[in-house]
């Protein structure tokens, strides 16, 4: 509900850099508002602007303070941001094929007995969901999705993990996880994607950007190895499926 | 073409430039050097871009030896003994490596990078516009990881250029400078005082990634967990255990935990450069004041060129030499009849 959401701030960030933050939880219609203005920026530059950074409730815009003072770029951001909302543009949507389970998801079985349920459910749960990219941060391609079905909300692990795999497809809290390369995660790791959402090389290099949308489905591990050799020979391997 | 070969170097040392920029919303870290007005001095020396690529030395000593022909390169930054078989080589200037010749870096005396620029740069395949190593992404040309003893780059053979010095500011040694913010309303302010006033130590653990400070714990009003935005070169973040850290160029695009305070542009490298165990103070500063800073910095970069002389002709910088402790022998520092050796009777 847009309604509810307080008037935008600005938070500096350093004397290069400001934050627009639009809410201070995790909510999607603040991320609709900071993929506008993400998208507005994008469509009519200011000048002094270098970078923008979409985050689950804040847009981080790194400007040249040489050209532009945080005063005039500040009014000028919230007079963007304070724009009613252009119609919703059709989204992207990708289709993820995942190996739930065994050595690709090794907390697939723990998740299940944690919820009282059979990992087929879980997967059930998972796949099923309608998810979409709200952020990516932290590693190269890492996408955090909004969108996890309330039944698969829990906490993270007490202690996190120094290596997860590349391509793993993971839950922490509320939020759903597509991760590219190894790295430390504190999620439950429910499977793994051939998929890479970040490949040098590749055109593109990124594959997802914020605000597409995601599906996952169920793959067996020899399909897996089967599109995990083609995504490394660089195809897209994620099925587009706009509608 | 001729070659200079790294034939020794401690760890934390790599190639970096101006960093990746245009894809952090990807995920994508920038890297780059970690004090960019000396890397931009090297780089001027010998004629390059402010920001090519040049060889970041971490505060261990490195040999850099030429051959197929000579090298041009030029340091500058954490100053250390360096010398060309015994024949001393001074910081912020540049000297010609005959074929065959090695350039000796010792430790560090302060600081941690120095840099080591190359005429014509280095070269390698760019991503995002730099070659700058990451090495937890894999990202970085010629080598995508840390400099190892044997690696080697393909430069441009010596121009032949005369010998230049280039004459940096007096380094500031105040206080770091920083701004309040973005989330220093997630801290009451006994807090924030305590975090203004009390001096900090960097710790021993430190690294490209992040600087973390040994001090008071700083206590937030309501938990450490914040739901993951932004950050910047020079973003202080204060985990649950109440040690801030701060954010250096090998940063994770976004984090989780609330930033009191952003150090300013033109703080960051010499915040960089504090060696682990000094004792310093953060200070505020206004926006106004920080974005005046940040505009002097660009400044001082644009017109390094007008910085440069001839290493032939070194006028006395009485400033310099008391700074540098090398008139030690002299009877005052800042009188020039005691040491000055042109002076006529």
């Amino acid at each position: 509900m847009a309604a509810t959401l307080p008037p935008p701030r600005l938070l500096p960030s350093g004397d290069s850099a400001v934050t627009v933050e639009f809410s201070r939880t995790i909510d999607d219609a603040a991320n609709e508002r900071v993929l506008a203005l993400d998208k507005a920026l994008a469509a009519s530059p200011i000048e002094g602007i270098s970078e923008t950074i979409p985050t689950y409730r804040s847009l981080l815009v790194h400007y040249d303070p040489g050209k532009i003072g945080f005063d005039a770029l500040g009014e000028k951001l919230l007079a963007l941001a304070t724009q009613p909302l252009p119609p919703t543009t059709k989204a992207r949507r990708w289709r993820i094929p995942v190996a739930y389970g065994g050595e690709h998801g090794i907390d697939l079985e723990d998740v299940a007995k944690a919820l009282s349920t059979t990992p087929d459910d879980i997967v059930a749960r998972h796949a099923g969901g309608d998810y979409r990219v709200a952020m990516i941060g932290f590693t190269p391609g890492w996408s955090y999705l909004s969108g996890l079905d309330k039944s698969l909300h829990m906490s993270r692990r007490q202690s996190p993990r120094l290596f997860t795999p590349a391509g793993t497809i993971s839950i922490g809290g509320i939020q759903a996880g597509i991760q590219c390369l190894a790295a430390p995660s504190g999620w439950h790791l429910l499977g793994r994607t051939p998929v890479r959402t970040y490949q040098l090389h590749r055109n593109p290099t990124f594959l997802t950007e914020p605000g597409d949308r995601v599906t996952f489905f169920a793959i067996d591990h020899k399909t897996f190895e089967e599109l995990d050799r083609a995504a490394e020979a660089g195809e897209i391997i994620a099925e587009r499926v706009d509608a | 073409m001729s070659r200079l070969i790294v034939t020794s170097i401690g760890p934390a040392s790599s190639v970096q430039d101006g960093g990746r920029l245009g894809a952090q919303r990807y995920g994508l870290t920038v890297s780059g050097a970690m004090d960019r007005l000396t890397l931009a001095a090297a780089n001027t020396l010998v004629g390059n871009e402010p920001f090519a690529a040049a060889v970041e030395i971490g505060p261990f000593g490195a040999t850099f030896t030429a051959r197929d022909g000579a090298v041009r390169v030029a340091i500058s930054g954490a100053p250390r003994n360096a010398d060309i078989a015994g024949k001393p080589v001074a910081m912020d200037s540049s000297v010609t490596l005959k074929d065959g010749e090695t350039l000796t870096l010792g430790f560090a005396r302060g600081g941690a990078f120095t840099y080591l620029a190359i005429e014509g740069a280095i070269k390698g395949e760019e991503v995002f516009g730099s070659l700058a190593v990451n090495a937890r992404a894999g990202l970085g040309s010629p080598y995508p990881r840390p400099l190892q003893a044997g690696d080697e780059f393909a430069v441009d053979a010596a121009s032949g250029a005369p010998e230049l010095r280039i004459e940096l500011p007096k380094p500031a040694t105040g206080p770091i400078r920083v701004v309040l913010g973005p989330q220093d309303d997630e801290f009451d302010d006994a807090n924030k005082a305590l975090f203004l006033g009390s001096e900090w130590k960097i710790s021993a653990t430190s690294d490209r990634m992040g600087y973390r400070l040994e001090g008071p714990a700083i206590k937030h009003l309501h938990g450490h967990n914040i739901v993951s935005d932004g950050t910047v070169n020079g973003s202080i973040q204060v985990p649950g255990n109440g040690s801030p850290i701060a954010l250096m160029m090998d940063r994770g695009t976004s984090g989780g935990y609330p930033k009191i305070a952003t150090v300013i542009t033109a703080d960051v490298g010499r915040l960089a450069q504090t060696s682990a165990g000094t004792a310093f103070r953060f200070k505020a500063v206004t926006m106004a004041e920080a974005q005046d800073e940040a505009r002097r910095f660009q400044q001082l970069i644009r017109t390094l060129p007008d910085r440069l002389r001839s290493s032939d002709t070194v006028e006395l910088n009485i400033e310099a030499l008391s700074d540098a402790n090398v008139a030690g022998y002299a009877v005052s520092a800042m009188d020039a009849g005691t040491w000055q050796v042109a002076a006529e009777p």
